[in-house]
């Protein structure tokens, strides 16, 4: 390639990328230069503070940090001559100076150690410092920063990487030291443990709690790593669970496409509740005696008081058995079953199959139904799909964000780190009557009166239709019906609807500009619009907006209902719909429905079963005698308990 | 704190539950009344490099920062609690004051410790200050003022005094003596009397070209007088080459120890300096220039405010807009990219090179970042010719050089003299001599960081590029003179403990490499092997100047005072 960079390295001519730097083209030709402050990891800058990675560039006054400075044509690098090494091994010594010795390090197979010993500098001939105290405030991460390099990586990891903005460097010289806002105990901070800082400390000041003893040392646990995906959110964080006999210790975030290592709190440290004493283990059959009641005072860590346990096959006869009365005595119609969007694509698919063939009814519905069947229905109806039109991290392609009716620093934190990046070099418009807190990041905070999300909405498509900013191409070649929608948004005026949404009518001119106009624009919403009266129109209004202006179908443009649980889509897609046989075909049209009989090998449901509502309205009607429930917890996720 | 009532506590916060959630969001949380304070005190729109000069305007209101107010701020700026927090601990002049610590008494003085000021006795008056003073004042040590021609020198509030005792400190002190006096200086109507502004008049008006300056300035071969040396017309030509909007930065940070000159003319002729910048801002297109004082030198900061306000209303600085920004002590501040980071209100680290400031620099925009001084010279040289300054020099050298001198000599103060004069000659020609009973021993040719060299090279022209083979160069010119009664060890000493209370902190080798030298330069031996080692790398491998420079000390009394040892 002709725009390559030739350079000479330890004397072979070798070639860089434009914008490829030493430190990288060494470690493609197995040339090791140490780094410390450096992370190869995706979205980590280099930084040239720890001084370990310096390089001798032949006519020049200074060695140079090899991990940020780029090569130019002809350049001469050396990275282990004298000097070059003399300085690699003095930053090693000054460091070691005041590092807790290898014996009690807090990590021993830390990155720090890793590099002392390949420099072979293990002790130093200088005077340490007084060390930093311990902070343990955290419950499920330890601070000890008596191993602090102030390499600054979990600044950047804090601030640059996951934009939590926890972690500064404060004070100045020898006195700089990592904070937590204010210099508070971690615990006390507004650390939200996301845990990265943890990932990219390389000197075991920051660590994972489980993985020291009481006086901070490492406990050196040995750990099989398992990989694998994220199980709450609908992000699908890939992740590494790192157990040992059995129990899981640690996890660490894996580069997977929705989250470039990143993890939250939930997928990094929650997961206690694999073994948790509360957790059911064996089958449980109710007491002979033991009524059924709304109130029922149960304590989880003691069941007995109404249940007993059973054995499998005692406890399989009595439920199958019991269904398959009440579907003999009362009909097909009488059970249902509630599926979840936690459960794998296999799970889903056999539920339904249960349902449909066993109970012999189409009553089959899960969670879905009460967060996006109205974007669904909306985006069916709209643009003919229910799925996303663009991955959440397409928002890296976007100038323009809008975020709608959702809280995705709490709700989807992985993805909110994008969304905060984003907002760093573009344009963040939220817009929710909750000031969530998103709102620091927002260029535009549109917190709107609740239940006025159409008339602000309508004013925006107002605006943008009555000044021109159509995308007049894109409505020709693929939309129809914009006159009727321009006629119906004729009288919806910014100055109409202000009173109505609560946001002044220049805001809302330059709010609908900003979006129209922008190279990309982007629309994510959450159940902030889709639980709602008006669900559906809210999320046509956003259809609208997305598709008047073009912004939709190209980089990082498009329209995002953002989804609550880790396989709402698969749930789907494997046909926990009561309307809906898997891939969407309905239970209702004739020859669709007789390509699964023929599969199954028995007679279908023709009728379309009951909602995840509807099921519930029939059991009070005394309609659906018996169900059954797999993964979900309707007590919790249902509305009007 | 509110009163929590009986009923909200048996119920709980509805999403307590079992696990009693907490009622509101981790960390620190704002205090409405103190949000009200801070928005009334900056004002609509905060801005985020504005962040330092909001941190002066509450220090300066209630003479510290406390955590309810910083707090407060970074919610009112849209900024991270840390981001604050991080600012406001790097910079010397603010105060935090966390939670339920108490505040600091109401009145501080300031005791400069560094070099000239150490000669002159500064221990002695600290500890006296710190024996004399009451509960209601503040002793602390501080680095050089820029007054070491008038040794030894505190700060009582903002009230400068110099050849200051115990007595005349704690004096101001009492009597509420605190604001900056405002030295007698030329105003705007003495100096447009004098033929002030012309040049600039005839820049604006079209009767000169910006290339004509250029070529005047590279013929008159005045090169930055901040240390570097670069050639000031070239600069001009490289910046006005790339592509706009493009910045200024002038750089009034004179915080290199022994150095006092932009002082000196800042509160004599300031707007000698102003035409200069005007000049320079119109030559290179320039969008907005930074006037960037430090701010040890509160007259020097009201006369420009003042000043500039006049140049302004008389419709002369149209062509760009100017801010003054205020530093707040870090002597790193000096260093022009870390002057460009504080600029942009954040902790001022250096940058790392390239790319250079020239290309990238405030906000990622080409910058012009020249020395007060330079700008100073710049009228002269062109309505007095090219040839009135590169003819000025000695000893085969060109210009005018502003030597401060200071230490043990009879006349110390700011000495415009030729390039390439000696120390010889300074002192005995512009000085008056040695002070009685003091014999000349050696000298600082370039402040804390230019080295320390001995009477035997006493000849040497003193100038950019002069002192190189010596280890040693001029950088500001700051020239402090030693005598037979002063041992250099405590000379570098002092010189060390300075850089490392003025390190930054970025790199290990300056950080800690400053840190440890300190360590071993107070012990009665010094390990020299390892204080070269350490020295070497520091030089080799450091960021910045500051600690490339910081070794300095150590290989000169290594070199050149082994008796002292």
């Amino acid at each position: 390639m002709s725009d390559m960079i030739k350079f000479i390295l330890n004397g072979n001519e070798v070639e860089a990328a434009p914008g490829q730097t030493i430190w990288q083209v060494a470690k493609q030709h197995e040339v090791e230069i140490p780094h410390l402050c450096y992370s190869p990891k995706p979205d980590y800058r280099p930084d040239g503070n720890c001084r370990a990675c310096m390089v001798e560039i032949e006519g020049e006054r200074v060695l140079a940090a090899s991990c940020l400075r780029t090569p130019t044509e002809g350049m001469k690098v050396i990275t282990d001559n004298h000097r070059a090494k003399t300085a690699q091994k003095m930053v090693m010594e000054l460091l070691v100076t005041d590092q807790p010795a290898k014996d009690v390090a807090h990590e021993k197979e830390s990155r720090f150690w890793h590099w002392s010993d390949h420099l072979e500098v293990e002790s130093s001939r200088f005077e340490p410092r007084i060390a930093h105290e311990r902070d343990i405030s955290h419950p499920a991460m330890h601070v000890a920063l008596d191993a602090c390099i102030q390499c600054n990586l979990c600044v950047r990891a804090c601030r640059e990487v996951q934009v939590n903005d926890v972690i500064g460097m404060a004070h100045r010289g020898a006195e700089a030291k990592i904070v937590f806002d204010f210099d508070d105990a971690m615990g006390a901070s507004t650390c939200v443990a996301c845990g990265e800082c943890v990932q990219a400390c390389p000197t075991g000041a920051l660590m994972e709690s489980s993985r020291v003893d009481e006086n901070g040392v490492d406990r050196q646990i040995q750990t099989e790593k398992t990989e694998s995906v994220c199980p709450y959110c609908g992000v699908g964080c890939q992740l590494t669970y790192e157990t040992k006999d059995n129990v899981i210790v640690s996890v660490q975030g894996r580069d997977g496409p929705a989250n470039s290592n990143r993890l939250c709190v939930k997928g990094r440290f929650g997961f206690d509740y694999v073994k948790h004493p509360h957790r059911l283990t064996k089958p449980l059959i109710r007491l002979d005696g033991v009524e059924k009641k709304g109130d029922m005072d149960l304590d989880p860590a003691n069941p007995f008081t109404h249940f007993r346990e059973a054995s499998w096959e005692e406890a399989l006869d009595l439920a199958g058995g019991g269904l398959k009365t009440i579907r003999d005595e009362k009909g097909s119609s009488a059970l249902a079953g509630f599926g979840s969007a936690k459960c794998s694509n296999e799970e889903a698919y056999m539920f339904q199959k249960l349902v449909r063939t066993g109970f012999g009814t189409n009553n089959v519905d899960h969670c879905t139904r009460l967060c996006h069947a109205s974007s669904v229905a909306a985006l069916l109806e709209g643009v003919g799909s229910g799925a996303v039109s663009a991955p959440f991290n397409a928002v890296k392609d976007a100038d323009c964000v809008i975020v709608i009716g959702a809280n995705p620093i709490e709700n989807h934190p992985v993805a909110a780190t994008f969304f905060k990046q984003a907002a760093k070099n573009g344009t963040l418009i939220v817009m929710d009557p909750r000031g969530t807190a998103l709102k620091r990041h927002a260029t535009h905070m549109l917190q709107f009166k609740p239940g006025a999300d159409v008339s602000m909405l309508n004013a925006i498509l107002n605006v943008i239709i009555t000044e021109g900013l159509v995308d007049e191409e894109y409505v020709a070649r693929h939309t129809e019906g914009f006159e009727n929608l321009k006629n119906h948004i004729a009288e919806f005026t910014p100055e109409a609807m202000a009173p109505i949404c609560g946001i002044d009518a220049d805001t809302l001119r330059t709010v609908a500009r900003t979006f129209a106009t922008s190279k990309a624009s982007i629309i994510f919403w959450g159940m902030g619009v889709s639980q709602h009266i008006h669900g559906t129109d809210n999320a046509r209004c956003l259809i609208a907006l997305s598709l008047i202006t073009g912004q939709v179908g190209r980089p990082g443009t498009g329209l995002h209902p953002l989804r609550g649980q880790n396989n709402v889509q698969g749930a789907s897609d494997a046909g926990l719909i009561p309307m809906m046989l898997p891939d969407y075909r309905l239970v209702d049209a004739d020859n669709l429905r007789s390509a699964f009989e023929d599969a199954w090998g028995t007679t279908l449901d023709p009728n379309r079963g009951l909602t995840v509502v509807e099921i519930m309205h029939a059991i009070h009607d005394d309609e659906i005698h018996g169900m059954y429930i797999m993964g979900e917890n309707p007590a919790m996720s249902d509305p009007d308990v | 704190m509110g009163i929590v009532s009986n009923v909200a506590q048996k119920r709980g916060h509805p999403g307590s539950g079992r696990k009693k959630t907490r009622g509101q969001p981790k960390g620190r949380q704002v205090n409405p009344q103190a949000l009200e304070t801070i928005s009334s005190l900056i004002g609509e729109k905060p801005r985020r490099d504005l962040l330092i000069e909001y941190l002066h305007q509450i220090q300066d209101q209630y003479g510290h920062l406390s955590s309810e107010h910083l707090a407060a701020l970074a919610h009112y700026m849209k900024l991270a609690l840390t981001e604050v927090y991080e600012v406001a601990t790097f910079y010397a002049h603010f105060d935090i004051v966390r939670d339920d610590e108490a505040a600091p008494p109401a009145v501080t003085i300031r005791v400069c410790d560094s070099i000239s000021c150490q000669l002159a006795g500064a221990e002695k008056l600290i500890s006296e200050l710190e024996g004399g003073a009451g509960s209601d004042v503040r002793v602390v040590r501080a680095p050089c003022m820029g007054r070491c021609d008038l040794a030894p020198v505190a700060e009582v509030g903002h009230n400068h005094i110099e050849h200051v005792t115990a007595e005349t400190a704690l004096a101001a002190a009492s009597s509420n003596d605190v604001h900056p006096s405002i030295p007698d200086y030329k105003d705007f109507s003495a100096y447009e009397a004098e033929g002030g502004y012309s040049l600039l008049k005839d820049c604006l008006a079209g009767h000169r070209t910006p290339e004509e300056i250029i070529d005047i300035l590279n013929a008159s071969s005045l090169q930055g007088l901040g240390g570097a040396g670069f050639p000031t017309g070239r600069k001009w030509s490289i910046v006005r080459g790339f592509e706009g909007p493009r910045l200024m930065a002038v750089n009034g940070d004179e915080g290199e120890p022994g150095t006092f000159k932009d002082r000196y003319y800042m509160e004599s002729d300031p707007h000698r300096f102003i035409e200069g910048m005007l000049i320079a801002a119109w030559v290179v297109g320039i969008e907005t220039s930074y006037i960037y004082m430090r701010d040890e030198y509160p007259a020097v900061i009201k006369i420009l405010k003042t000043e500039l306000a006049k140049v302004q209303a008389a419709g002369l600085a149209d062509h760009v807009a100017i801010e003054v920004r205020r530093g707040a002590g870090a002597y790193i501040c000096g260093e022009e990219s870390s002057m460009i980071e504080s600029i942009e209100g954040k902790r001022g680290l250096p940058r790392n090179r390239p790319p250079y400031v020239a290309e990238v620099g405030i906000f990622g925009r080409p910058t012009l970042v020249n020395n007060l001084e330079t700008l100073y010279w710049v009228r002269d040289i062109v309505e007095k010719g090219a040839d009135w300054f590169s003819g000025a020099g000695a000893n085969g050298r060109k210009g005018w050089r502003s030597y401060s001198v200071s230490g043990r000599v009879n006349k110390p103060g700011m000495i415009l003299a030729p390039a390439g004069t000696t120390v010889n000659e300074l002192i005995e020609k512009y000085c008056g001599g040695m002070k009685e009973g003091h014999t000349f021993k050696g000298y600082l040719p370039g402040g804390a960081s230019g080295g320390i060299l001995p009477a035997r090279l006493g000849d040497v022209p003193l100038d950019f590029g002069t002192l190189q083979e010596h280890g040693c160069f001029i950088g500001s010119a700051a020239i402090v003179i030693f005598s037979d009664q002063d041992n250099m060890k405590d000379v570098a000493l002092n010189l060390m403990r300075f850089f490392e209370d003025e390190s930054c902190g970025q790199c290990t080798p300056c950080r800690v490499g400053t840190e440890k030298a300190v360590k071993l330069m107070v012990k009665p031996d010094w390990d020299t092997g390892l204080l070269g080692e350490l020295s070497q790398v520091m030089t080799d491998a450091s960021i910045c100047g500051l600690g490339q420079a910081a070794g300095n000390p150590i290989n000169c009394v290594l070199k050149y005072f082994p008796e002292d040892l």
